[in-house]
């Protein structure tokens, strides 16, 4: 069994080993996207690409192209420009501005190709699904030797290069993502930065349709920085384990595809969506599980908080006797009484009171609760 | 072949009367699709004045992804292409995924943005995973499950019509009853949930309505651009008035009108789908509303900063002359 896994994984080296690399080409840009909060524009980058792409296969009449790359990174970073000219004029809010100009860009795209490409060799099909298992297919070829696949390349260079700009401007970009202003009155050029972010996302995202799809390099961008901004509060610890989830996701995503033979990019992004919602149910501190049984304790400590100060109002007065017996507290605090039981009970395992016959009085460890809690 | 092959009048070289009757089937076809987008167009634009008011107007986008798996679900279980049965489908899975992304928000400090974009493409993903295996199983039937993705508006049938029209005029009228609430909620929820107004429920209650207006619109103008369906008539009229009541009715009036105008205008030209063009004509109102919209506009605003220009310089005319004048007065005295 194992060994036929090992199979798998031997005989599919260049597809998983695509995978990976796009998968870490694209969490990288992607930290800085989630904690920016523009992984949107990824969205409408990778929609907003489609005329520039058919533009430049129009001239070329080549689908692998480098003057494809440029022209639909070009048209990334225009979509950049249109959204932001439409927020400086006021009149419209940035999801407003995101949601008019990629359909609108893509609308342009598909009349295109359906108007002049009809029968040429450019399906939209393909543009925004993408199908992971004919990367291999394509292969670099330099005086007829045989290179490899040309996706290895493209996004192998697209990791170095994101690699380099995350490395070289990690401070600028940290400063810029976490206060902008700051990095602005420092002389740093938060725009500069921007700008150059949102043209690597552009050229990441173009380089990762011919494999994953358009839609699909929206999982790769957003989801594993989503999930390790759960796990960390680190950044440089944040991008390490983005890159990690994402090979993960990819490597058990071609897994799975390969065992029900659907489609890889699909279930890479399904394995993103199951790994995120892992993380976030058991990751310590904020994970759903941790949440519920931060309520619970809080539910509990608050009711014997209650108790005590309970107890503590009436601590001496005449009337002391009968508010703390313990038959009756459920009335006094009106509380159900099987839980008014459990209250007692955990109080008196925390020594906050003690049992005298049917009483309850405060030890001194309830008393200063009561006193705290009455004081903040 | 292109999946975006729309529907085109081509003649082929008949006599007359067989001419005639091609172009009564074609002129039939496009009453029903242009009423059909009319329909789409009146009920997205006036739910989406919600959504640009909330700051939501990318949930088309998120609903309308998401809601992939759930037609491929609801196609696997009962294996009909009934419209109703898919928008069905459609819509639970688009309401999931909402969901989701509200309570990621709410439980997280990742944010909407972040929140959208996992589970919108995800939820792509696992839709594009079941597509793959119902057309590895080579049901025959599941041709036109596509369309979900792209849109088909030129194939829209009477039937389908009917679905958008019932539906929408179903979410349509809920809004209207709850007016009040839902006004309340999107201009101030902390007021609305201080005087007892179940907030939440009304937010899931909005959110249902969203992802209504987003389903029965995906086979026509497809998943992709159902979003600006949702976002562009809301824009546009936003520019034109300051009250919710005229800008829904308004956003409304935009939306039918992109409707109508794409369908006619793909009828005309040959080889433009019938889907994107709706999207431009929609993209040309907002383009339209912001230049010349009175008041907001972009014409409007410059004139006004020209005209304040202008009178500043006067102003500061005026100030300096009396200064000068003074200054003189005060000179004159002096040397009297």
């Amino acid at each position: 069994m194992i060994q036929d896994h090992l199979d798998i994984i031997l005989n599919h080296l260049d597809i998983i080993l695509i995978a990976i690399v796009t998968a870490s080409a694209c969490a990288l840009p992607g930290v800085f996207l989630v904690l920016r909060r523009m992984t949107l524009m990824s969205d409408a980058i990778s929609h907003a690409i489609l005329p520039g792409i058919v533009l430049a296969f129009f001239l070329t009449h080549n689908i692998s192209s480098p003057l494809l790359i440029l022209a639909a990174t070009a048209t990334g970073v225009l979509t950049v420009v249109f959204v932001e000219l439409l927020q400086k004029t006021k009149l419209v809010k940035e999801d407003a501005a995101i949601g008019l100009t990629f359909p609108a860009l893509f609308s342009i795209g598909v009349i295109l190709i359906s108007r002049y490409a009809g029968n040429m060799h450019l399906d939209t099909d393909a543009v925004l699904l993408g199908e992971l298992a004919h990367a291999p297919l394509n292969i670099l070829k330099i005086y007829g030797y045989e290179l490899g696949p040309v996706s290895i390349y493209v996004m192998g260079g697209m990791l170095v290069l994101n690699l380099a700009f995350i490395l070289i401007f990690y401070k600028e970009l940290k400063l810029a993502t976490f206060d902008a202003s700051l990095a602005a009155t420092l002389g740093f050029a938060p725009t500069l930065i921007h700008y150059g972010l949102m043209t690597l996302v552009s050229m990441t995202t173009v380089g990762a349709f011919d494999a994953v799809g358009s839609i699909l390099v929206v999982a790769l961008i957003a989801g594993p920085p989503a999930t390790a901004y759960l796990m960390t509060d680190s950044l440089a610890r944040m991008l390490i384990l983005s890159v990690v989830i994402g090979c993960v996701n990819a490597v058990s995503g071609y897994l799975l595809a390969y065992v029900f033979d659907v489609s890889i990019a699909g279930t890479i992004a399904t394995m993103t969506f199951l790994v995120f919602g892992l993380i976030f149910m058991i990751v310590p501190n904020r994970g759903l599980i941790a949440i519920a049984r931060r309520h619970i304790r809080q539910k509990w400590e608050f009711a014997q908080t209650m108790l005590v100060i309970h107890l503590f109002n009436h601590e001496g007065l005449p009337e002391a006797h009968e508010e703390s017996e313990i038959e009756h507290l459920h009335e006094h605090l009106q509380w159900e009484p099987t839980f008014a039981t459990r209250v007692v009970k955990q109080a008196l395992n925390n020594r906050y009171v003690s049992q005298e016959a049917t009483q309850l009085m405060l030890t001194d460890r309830g008393r200063s609760i009561a006193q705290r809690a009455l004081v903040q | 072949m292109s999946l975006w092959n729309d529907f085109q009048p081509r003649f082929p070289r008949v006599p007359q009367i067989m001419a005639n009757f091609y172009f009564l089937t074609h002129f039939y076809t496009l009453i029903i699709v242009s009423i059909g987008a009319a329909l789409l167009g009146t009920v997205s634009g006036a739910l989406g004045t919600y959504a640009v008011l909330r700051r939501q107007s990318l949930l088309g986008d998120a609903i309308s992804h998401a809601a992939l798996p759930g037609i491929a679900i609801a196609f696997m279980l009962t294996g009909s292409k009934t419209p109703l049965i898919l928008v069905l489908g459609a819509a639970i899975a688009g309401w999931v995924g909402t969901l989701i992304i509200l309570s990621i928000v709410r439980l997280t400090r990742i944010k909407y943005d972040s929140a959208f974009s996992l589970v919108l493409s995800t939820f792509f993903g696992f839709g594009l995973v079941l597509l793959t295996q119902i057309q590895r199983n080579g049901d025959a039937n599941q041709a036109g499950l596509d369309d979900f993705i792209f849109g088909q508006a030129a194939t829209m049938l009477k039937r389908d019509v009917l679905t958008i029209g019932i539906l929408g005029g179903i979410a349509l009228i809920i809004m209207l009853i709850l007016w009040k609430e839902l006004k309340l909620l999107i201009f101030d929820e902390g007021f609305a949930a201080s005087i007892g107004f179940p907030t939440r429920a009304l937010d899931i209650l909005l959110t249902s309505l969203f992802v209504i207006a987003i389903v029965i619109g995906l086979q026509a103008v497809g998943a992709v651009l159902m979003s600006a369906m949702l976002v562009a008539p809301a824009v546009a009229a936003r520019q034109w008035t300051d009250k919710i009541s005229l800008m829904v009715l308004l956003a409304a009036c935009f939306g039918a009108l992109a409707g109508v105008s794409g369908t006619f205008i793909s009828s005309i030209a040959v080889g433009v789908p019938t889907g994107p063009t709706i999207i431009l004509c929609a993209t040309v109102i907002v383009g339209f509303s912001i230049a010349f919209a009175p008041n907001r506009g972009l014409l409007w605003n410059s004139i006004r900063q020209r005209r304040n220009r202008r009178s500043l310089k006067i102003a500061a005319a005026k100030l300096i002359g009396a200064a000068t004048t003074e200054n003189q007065i005060k000179n004159d005295t002096r040397s009297s």
